[in-house]
């Protein structure tokens, strides 16, 4: 691997580039780059709006630590949206129908939540194992399966009967609620999760049997099978952490955010697609994910100011985040772009040592 | 009982024509080698220069080649990257659905809720057409030198290079062609299936598409009865709508297409051909 220094550089270069290539976007659609930028960097980054960066840091950093492992086992897990929505889903159903009493109503929910994720997550991989079906599909299509499989709890067998014909559950009871930090929206219970999560997971990364495992059977098959490592036990552990930390990151929308199972598109506003980009900005690193989930939870703060501010519809993050992932899989060739020396006399040769690609993310070391 | 016998071809023709143009584009591009997940954006991008396109002229088939020149163009992205940058193939095709799906959202914003006045029927000229090209697709992947050529560059990258043929420019090609056609697959939905503009219209029909391209062997002709057959099942769901509630039977598309691609991998065992030999791998000149 470069230097961190050089793929900090690199990184940061293909941000520039993608914002820039937004702007001529933004150009186009007549509204001027400069004003815009401008205006979001106000909107996001002062002391009021800064709490939103954390909130919708949450989901995306527990959903990034999740994909950074999926990705290190090279499972393209694009799931994240869907096992969002499973952990909500069981959450939900913890704090409205269950008998579980008051302290332990928020500790079970977590593990529902965590359960349902993974669940959602383990589904793919079972398929993939017995039936070989390609992950990426589906791993989406259970997205929609679970958009919808909300959508219809929440029109029908579990609308709220105080809700009357609104498409929400009845509100979590004050014990099914996270506590917040004063004055913000950032429920600290789940942040706190995410950041013992992350760090666990590098942990299970470096220092385990099973990390050393996950991380052979992704950067090489064929000495994984030599070495007698079991593709499927791998790959069901990596879906069983990767699925639950999404379904915790629904735990947290619903149990801090919303209160209440609500239509899907609300309940998640994207942050298991955007969660993709988290952990490839992270290189394989779930330490790296702090830093990387705060970047993107900028991104989707902006998206609020530019449809407030600019009247631009929710979707345009989409184009920042499609723009950022493009420029930083083309900037991948540059990581390792080194000049060389070559003795006797002939001209210095630029020679680039891409890893064979489709090989996925051939991270850092944990 | 004839009728809802003709009542399903029907519908499942309506529904199934603009999944057998984003289909037989993803065959292409597959055959050559390179994976495009963003038909999705493509699709999308296609659907919102079509209608704007129809909207503005009155002109629908104008708007169908400006959709084919959208997705065309949008393909072109994911090819830079996958093709001379190496970019991973997976990753750019979902930022291009990303791209894709953010773009017509913003640019589409002042379209939205528009009248179309002029639109094309639901089964139409290019539902025939579709028909047709799958025919003629078939023919020429199998049967021409241009077929053996995209089918080489996508199993046997190396040997098509040491016989003089342009790699690159070959899938190049097979990825813009791909990206027109998914093109005007979501330009059809836009003008002709549901002749209006909201953004994300094309609702994941785009990950259908790639479905039945995988479902059907990389065959252009399976893929064309794939996406009429699932056009056919997707409106015989909904005949359960009298006992089920709407999401789950919407939910129904995208369990079937699971399914099915289950059952694909487990004929695929007995010996029905696989996937291209190269798929998914970018060819590096002078490597092995």
């Amino acid at each position: 691997m470069p230097p961190w220094s050089w793929l900090l550089a690199v990184s940061v270069l293909a941000i520039v580039v993608a914002l820039a290539l937004a702007g001529i976007i933004f150009w186009s659609y007549g509204v001027s780059p400069l004003r815009a930028y401008g205006i979001i960097i106000r909107g996001t980054l002062n002391a009021r709006a800064l709490p939103e960066v954390g909130r919708n840091m949450i989901p995306l950093l527990l959903a990034g630590v999740g994909l950074v492992l999926a990705f290190r086992a090279l499972f393209w897990n694009i799931g994240a949206e869907g096992q969002i929505l499973l952990g909500a889903t069981a959450a939900t159903w913890v704090a409205l129908f269950s008998p579980v009493p008051g302290i332990w109503k928020l500790p079970v929910m977590f593990a529902a939540g965590f359960l349902g994720g993974a669940v959602w997550g383990l589904i793919p991989a079972v398929l993939k194992l017995r039936f070989a079906v390609n992950e990426v599909i589906s791993t989406l299509m259970m997205n929609y399966i679970a958009l919808y499989l909300v959508s219809w709890l929440v029109h029908g067998p579990w609308k709220g009967p105080e809700m009357r014909g609104f498409a929400f559950t009845d509100a979590f009871p004050a014990a099914a609620q996270l506590p917040m930090i004063p004055g913000t929206r950032i429920h600290w219970p789940t942040l706190l999760i995410g950041v013992v999560l992350a760090v666990g997971v590098a942990f299970l990364l470096r220092r385990t049997r099973a990390g050393f495992e996950i991380r052979v059977q992704g950067e090489n098959a064929d000495a994984a099978r030599y070495a007698g490592i079991d593709p499927a036990r791998t790959l069901l552990l990596v879906m069983l952490v990767a699925g639950g930390a999404a379904g915790l990151a629904g735990v947290g929308e619903v149990a801090g955010i919303h209160r209440r199972l609500l239509d899907p598109n609300q309940i998640s506003l994207g942050f298991g697609y955007a969660a993709i980009i988290v952990a490839w900005l992270a290189r394989g690193s779930p330490v790296a994910v702090l830093l990387t989930s705060l970047f993107l939870g900028i991104v989707f703060a902006s998206g609020d100011v530019m449809r407030v501010a600019l009247q631009m519809p929710a979707r345009t993050t989409d184009v920042f985040n499609g723009l950022i992932l493009f420029c930083l899989i083309g900037s991948e060739r540059l990581l390792f772009w080194r000049v060389r020396w070559a003795p006797g006399g002939r001209a210095p040769a630029a020679e680039s040592e891409a890893p064979e690609q489709a090989r996925g993310i051939s991270g850092g070391d944990g | 009982m004839e009728e809802w016998i003709l009542n399903t071809i029907i519908r499942g023709l309506a529904l199934g024509t603009p999944l057998v143009w984003a289909a037989l584009g993803e065959v292409y591009a597959e055959r050559s080698g390179v994976v495009n997940l963003g038909v999705e954006g493509m699709m999308v991008l296609g659907a919102f220069a079509a209608f704007a396109v129809a909207q503005s002229t009155g002109h629908p088939y104008l708007g169908l080649l400006l959709a084919a020149g959208a997705g065309a163009g949008a393909a072109m992205l994911h090819a830079v990257l996958v093709i001379s940058l190496r970019a991973n193939q997976y990753v750019s095709g979902l930022a291009l659905t990303m791209f894709g799906l953010g773009l017509s959202a913003l640019l589409g914003r002042r379209w939205e809720g528009l009248p179309l006045l002029t639109t094309l029927p639901e089964i139409s000229l290019l539902t025939y057409g579709g028909l047709a090209l799958g025919a003629l697709l078939w023919f020429i992947l199998y049967h021409t030198r241009w077929g053996i050529i995209l089918r080489s560059a996508g199993e046997a990258p190396a040997a098509v290079d040491s016989l003089g043929v342009n790699v690159f420019l070959v899938r190049y090609l097979a990825v813009a062609f791909g990206g027109a056609l998914a093109g005007v697959g979501g330009g059809l939905l836009s003008v002709a299936y549901r002749p209006s503009w909201t953004e994300g219209v094309t609702v994941g029909l785009g990950w259908i598409a790639i479905s039945i391209a995988i479902f059907a062997s990389w065959d252009p002709l399976r893929a064309v009865a794939g996406a009429f057959l699932f056009g056919a099942l997707f409106h015989l769901s909904f005949r359960l709508q009298t006992w089920v509630a709407p999401e789950p039977l919407q939910m129904m598309p995208f369990a079937f297409t699971i399914l099915v691609l289950a059952l694909a991998s487990a004929r695929r065992r007995v010996g029905v051909q696989g996937a291209p030999e190269a798929l998914g791998l970018p060819y590096i000149r002078g490597e092995r």
